[in-house]
């Protein structure tokens, strides 16, 4: 091979290596605009996934006694089960560095000598209730102490007695209990129970310090009611200050925050026909909302909603469970709002209430009699039957719903249902609420109002730049307005904020002044030019119009504010915002949809401007020459022949402005108040989705539901304005073709 | 009646009322450049300080002094429910006056009422003190001490450069000195534990590091001796300065930045003093929470992240670009990628923020942390914002700004350039080289500043990946290895929306949120002309070539 040859070649390789690279290049444009919108769908994607439930484990039990309570560690490391015969036993569930799956880690009885069980009983707080034959109890809650060990997690199992080891007599009568319930904090432990002689008993521990460290307490004793019986249901709120009893259908509900007295609160029948049953009853976390299982396969969630003048309990919404079969017991999970209900024979279903989310259906037990639990933090179950079965539960995000994002929601509390975003607070029983509709809203509002004030600026000045403007005055015109596309929507915001909220709330009046004294003032000027004799019309022609306006609209401007005061004297009582609040009773705010709309306004107005500019200049010159030989005049062949070939042009300009508009982040949020509210009111605030994802999104925690609804939001603003890019770049593409024809 | 048809009929009031838009849309732009001008330069100018002599409506006399802020005029009815004599007119006037005197009184500003003033003056001697902490004092110098010792006032300028010295003396010590063994020990403190997590962390090794700190250490103490003594010196002179209220008070220089005798002062002293402001504006650090001070870690964040996007961006939109108009073909592919491109343009910056943060952020810088930095887990390196993140999006939001003005410039080279090459046996990759993309340079030039002009104006994206209001180091130092990608920065935009609107003294940081803004308007306004010029004159040039 020659040298030359081999020059050659390697120019060849050159050249096909630079075609390689710099094709990866230019689709690596394309790759960016899919991988944004692939991330954006990567996150969003697991909120509106449904739960899933896979066996993790399964562990032989050696001992033939019968369970009455299963249980597992928040790890999902360690399960245990309570036997009839007093006995406590943690199995590993998984293989471990320390332990082998299976293995018996700890066994320990839970009974004094000649002790019998006849209940245990669990609340959702891990803690069991051991309710002996004599009517004492004893509460133990299984403590697990994690610890690492070469980045290894072992979890070790205790026992905790939060009461103290002894047996508690319920009754200040020792009277044998036939049925309770049982609910505690760190200062007071509280059971409402049924005697065997049919008294309906409260009895309070109160702690001398706190149970966490000291099971010291004294108790009360008090009867709420006697030849009370057949009670179907029990149950206490958490928070210890109601207790709800379900007897033949019928609800009662007693107040327990009174320390000498326990009235009747409320009582209500939550049943439609009399044909169907209450089969189960359980509350729902956060002590509001009761759930009632029925005979006919539903499950009804009741809470107590503000009326007119009282509070009332009333139904918010029912789940259909099962359609052959009754609902016979419901397991709510801890800390949030869903929960179990199981039929009969097995079949269980998950719901989450508030969203109204069915989250999975099938058949998990043998029969509605097989010991269940849920995990401390609901990532997983555990199930008795000649095995303790330990399964994985993937529910990260019940309560979003494409549903429960659009449409309104009825929260607890709330007299109605509603659209409501409110993503944190202070408390932390808090329920986050996520409605996108009022961001949306506010996203729309922001942008309409900008609209209504850029569009017809931005149009008719692009109108007069285009056509009637001479040329060597439209070189400085059009640069100098499409510098303020390059200002930082920061600056405008902060002067929007700081300098024109204050100065409109000042002069409100100027600015309705200044929406009629603008255009008429023109139009005056005009006829006055037009009056004018032509020796003066020679020296400043027509087409100097914007140069003879400056100082008539300048004074114009000058002259609305001037009058302000005085307007506001004559017509609104000295102050027009007190005017507008207490006579027309609107809400005002200082930074409003008003302030947006200007300041947004600007911000849009060179977009529109530019576009609109270049479709009505590169409208072909022989068609505008052809109509005026024809006899029209200039303004008729604007309007006939202009601006009807432009108009797809127009309508892309509008279109980009619009897509410029709702994606806007800073103005709207140094201009408006952010508060979420659905209201058209002009001397209103919104939240708009760009700032309301600039200021929650430093502070949401990653992978949480919070997280993944704000990169919703950006996703919803992505489509939004890929639909108004793409749409108008189409028109564009299409008219240049048309331009092009002619 | 007929003239007014005639005059209707031709369109006439239409051409104007769009005329009025084109002059609507001017004085808007020029307004506002105006309006941001004059707020933003009279900060620097030193204002004439007065000293009202009041009467309230109980007959108590009071002095308030200070500068004059703002004139309102508000109509009479709002003062005379409180008892003050307007004389019969519709509208008064109140003044907003900046009193300072931070430890005197809680608010920096205050109205009062034309009727109330009772005499108003500009006495010569009245001084305005720039403080470190407190804000501005305005008040009379009563006396100067030197080391304890009362001296004449004329030593006061000695004494203030003398302080001067000592003041950028102990910043350097801090800032550079202490600053660097710090960074050290913390280097060797991720060291070791770097060695644990590989085994390899031998007694030796062991040894050598705790030598190393015992040596810093050492240099430590000796550094802060010397910082004490500087210390001392510097708190050696102080005055005694009399308020408004007639109080006496002893400021120690050592807290003094400037001291003024603003009615003193002739037209050229205040015009030295103008410029002399917006020195400081520009390279002295921030004070009092941002609020008071210069601009310069903002000014060099937002540079330094702007190189950076630079850096990223010019290959990629000029490799984009040369793709889109020499090598894709008429087709479909080519038509997605264009629609691409106008999108990318038009998705909203706060989506690219949010992007960024969990894309770069969150899964590549996570992934790092994880493969480089596992010694100084769980606190993050790259897996938190900072300005290589805020760079690499900011990339891909001007991307298409630089393609769409290089592929314009490349449209513009006439066709026979291109032929010639070919036909002298150019490959197509030599005849880019050598002939298309230096001529295509100018535009790839406007695109690039139009590109840092959009990036130094950005202010959503970067408040989620990397954008702090206050760093502590600057991203660029003199500790290795000097460029400090993973760290946060400070932004002249953030910078207005922080002060602006997140400071607890709105009223006192508005004039240095106007010279902030009015900073980075000069900045963008001049970078954008500079860009138009280039295209400007790049056309004129290819008209000529196609003729």
């Amino acid at each position: 091979m020659t040298i030359s040859a081999r020059t050659v070649d390697a120019r060849q390789i050159k050249n096909t290596l630079a075609r390689w690279f710099i094709s990866a290049g230019g689709v690596s444009v394309l790759f960016t605009l899919v991988l944004i919108f692939m991330y954006l769908v990567y996150v969003v994607k697991p909120v509106f996934e449904s739960a899933t439930i896979e066996p993790v484990a399964s562990i032989p039990v050696t001992i033939t006694s019968k369970a009455l309570a299963v249980g597992v560690d928040e790890q999902k490391q360690v399960a245990f089960h309570i036997t009839d015969d007093g006995n406590i036993n943690f199995y590993q569930a998984q293989t471990n560095e320390h332990h082998q799956a299976n293995e018996l880690l700890l066994t320990q009885t839970l009974l004094a000598d000649g002790e019998v069980i006849k209940e245990v009983f669990a609340t959702n707080i891990n803690q069991y209730i051991i309710l002996l034959t004599n009517g004492s109890v004893r509460v133990i809650q299984p403590t697990f102490k994690v610890s690492f060990v070469v980045d290894e997690r072992t979890v070790t199992p205790t026992i905790f007695y939060p009461l103290g080891e002894d047996a508690i007599y319920l009754d200040e009568d020792e009277a044998v209990i036939e049925q309770f319930s049982f609910a505690m904090n760190e200062e007071r432990a509280v059971f409402v129970a049924l005697t065997k002689d049919q008294r309906l008993i409260k009895t309070s521990l109160i702690a001398e310090d706190d149970f966490n460290f000291d099971s010291e307490f004294s108790a009360e004793y008090q009867t709420i009611a006697t030849d009370y019986s057949a009670i179907s249901h029990l149950a206490i709120t958490p928070d210890l200050l109601m207790a709800v009893i379900v007897k033949e259908n019928d609800v009662s509900i007693f107040d327990l925050g009174d320390e000498w007295d326990v009235a009747l609160y409320a009582e209500f029948n939550p049943l439609y026909n009399t044909s169907t049953n209450i089969t189960s009853m359980a509350l729902l976390s956060g002590s509001s909302s009761i759930l009632f299982g029925t005979s006919d396969g539903k499950v009804l969630q009741w809470f107590e909603v503000a009326g007119e003048n009282s509070r009332k309990y009333q139904q918010i919404r029912s789940f259909n469970a099962s359609d052959t079969e009754s609902i016979t017991k419901i397991y709510p999970e801890t800390f949030r709002k869903s929960f179990y209900a199981v039929t009969p024979n097995g079949d269980v279903g998950v719901y989450y209430t508030t969203s109204e989310a069915m989250l999975w259906q099938g058949k998990l037990l043998a029969s509605d009699q097989q010991l269940f639990a849920i995990a401390p933090r609901a990532n997983g179950l555990v199930i008795s039957s000649d095995r303790l079965e330990v399964l994985d539960v993937e529910n990260e995000h019940p309560e979003v719903t494409w549903s429960a994002i659009w449409q309104e929601v009825w929260y607890e509390g709330y007299p109605e249902p509603a659209y409501i975003w409110q993503s944190t607070s202070g408390s932390d029983d808090f329920e986050s609420k996520f409605s996108l509709m009022p961001i949306s809203f506010g996203t729309l509002k922001a942008a309409l109002y900008a609209m209504l004030f850029a569009v017809p600026i931005a149009i008719s000045a692009a109108i007069y730049t285009a056509y009637f403007m001479p040329a060597a005055m439209r070189k400085t015109v059009k640069p100098t307005i499409e510098l303020m596309e390059a200002l930082p929507t920061v600056i405008l915001g902060f002067l929007a904020g700081l300098w024109l909220a204050p100065l409109l709330e000042a002069y409100l009046p100027a600015v309705f002044l200044l929406i009629i004294l603008l255009p008429v003032t023109t139009c005056l000027t005009a006829f006055a030019w037009f009056n004018t004799p032509k020796a003066i019309k020679l020296m400043l022609p027509e087409s100097f119009a914007p140069l003879i306006l400056l100082p008539f609209l300048i004074l114009a401007g000058y002259l609305s504010f001037e009058l302000s005061p005085l307007l506001e004297d004559v017509f609104f009582g000295g102050d027009m915002r007190q005017y507008i609040t207490n006579d027309l009773g609107i809400n005002f705010d200082q930074r409003n949809a008003l302030v947006v709309g200007i300041a947004m306004g600007f911000a849009v107005i060179p977009t529109i401007f530019s576009m609109t500019e270049d479709a009505i200049f590169s409208v072909p010159k022989h068609l505008t020459s052809g109509s005026l030989a024809l006899g029209a005049t200039q303004w008729q062949t604007l309007v006939k022949v202009v601006l009807l070939t432009a108009s797809p042009g127009i309508f892309s300009a509008v279109m980009m402005g619009l897509g410029r508009a709702v994606g806007e982040t800073m103005i709207v949020l140094m201009a408006t108040g952010n508060t979420p509210v659905i209201d058209w009111s002009i001397f209103q605030g919104m939240r708009t989705l760009s700032a309301n994802i600039a200021v929650e999104m430093p502070e949401s925690e990653v992978g949480s539901s919070h997280y993944r609804i704000l990169f919703l939001a950006a996703f919803v603003l992505f489509v939004f304005t890929f639909i108004f890019n793409t749409l108008a770049e189409f028109v564009r593409q299409r008219l240049r073709e048309k331009y092009s024809s002619l | 009646m007929n003239n007014l048809n005639k005059w209707f009929k031709s369109g006439s009031p239409w051409v104007w009322l769009s005329a009025g838009g084109v002059t609507l849309s001017l004085i808007s732009v020029v307004g506002l450049l105006l309006l941001i001008a004059s707020n933003g330069l009279s900060y620097f100018w030193p204002s004439q300080l007065h000293q009202f002599e009041m009467v309230d409506v109980d007959g108590k006399h009071s002095t308030v002094i200070g500068e004059i802020y703002d004139v309102e005029t508000i109509p009479a009815e709002q003062v005379i429910h409180t008892g003050i004599d307007v004389k019969g007119a519709e509208f008064v006037e109140r003044y907003l006056i900046k009193t300072g005197n931070r430890e005197l009184v809680n608010l920096d500003f205050r109205w009062i009422v034309a009727p109330l003033i009772q005499q108003q003056t500009q006495p010569q001697d009245l001084v305005v003190i720039e403080r470190r902490t407190n804000g501005n004092f305005y008040g009379f110098i009563e006396q100067v001490f030197m080391d304890g010792k009362a001296v004449e006032l004329s030593k006061l300028d000695n004494f203030m450069a003398r302080v001067d010295n000592l003041q950028d003396e102990i910043f350097e010590l801090q800032k550079t000195d202490i600053g660097a063994i710090n960074y050290e020990l913390e280097r060797i403190r991720l060291k070791t534990r770097k060695a644990e997590i590989n085994g390899e962390l031998t007694p030796e090794l062991i040894a050598s590091f705790d030598a190393q700190t015992q040596q810093l250490k050492d240099e430590y103490l000796a550094l802060e001796t010397n910082l004490n003594k500087l210390r001392e010196e510097v708190q050696r002179d102080k005055i005694i300065v009399r308020a408004m209220g007639g109080e006496k008070i002893e400021i120690n220089l050592e807290q003094v930045i400037h001291v003024s005798f603003n009615n003193k002062l002739n037209i050229i002293e205040k015009t030295t003093m103008f410029f002399s402001q917006i020195g400081n504006f520009i390279f002295a650090e921030p004070r009092e929470a941002n609020t008071e001070g210069g601009v310069f870690p903002a000014i060099f964040g937002t540079v330094l992240m702007v190189l950076l996007m630079t850096v990223i961006v010019a290959p990629m939109g000029v490799v984009a670009a040369i793709y889109l108009h020499e090598y894709a073909g008429n087709n479909a592919f080519t038509k997605l990628l264009r629609i691409a491109v106008i999108n990318l343009a038009g998705v909203p910056s706060i989506v690219y923020g949010v992007f960024g943060l969990g894309f770069f952020v969150y899964m590549v810088g996570g992934s790092l942390d994880q493969i480089f930095y596992p010694e100084s887990l769980p606190s993050p390196t790259f897996g938190s914002p900072g300005v290589l993140w805020s760079a690499l999006t900011l990339a891909i939001l001007t991307l298409p700004v630089v393609i769409v003005s290089t592929e314009e410039g490349l449209a513009r080279i006439p066709a026979s350039m291109r032929h010639g090459s070919l036909a002298l046996g150019a490959t197509k990759a030599e005849t880019l080289w050598r002939i298309i993309l230096p001529i295509a340079s100018p535009a790839i030039m406007t695109g690039i500043i139009l590109a840092i002009a959009r990036a130094a104006g950005e202010v959503a994206p970067l408040m989620l990946v990397g954008v702090v209001k206050m760093a502590p180091t600057l991203p660029l130092d003199g500790n290795f290895p000097f460029l400090h990608l993973e760290r946060k920065f400070m932004h002249l935009g953030f910078h207005i929306y922080d002060v602006g609107f997140q400071s607890p003294n709105v009223e006192a940081a508005r004039p240095l949120v106007y010279a902030t803004a009015l900073l980075l308007v000069t900045i963008i306004v001049a970078l954008n002309m500079t860009a138009v010029s280039i295209r400007n004159r790049l056309r004129e040039k290819y008209r000529s070539l196609e003729h």
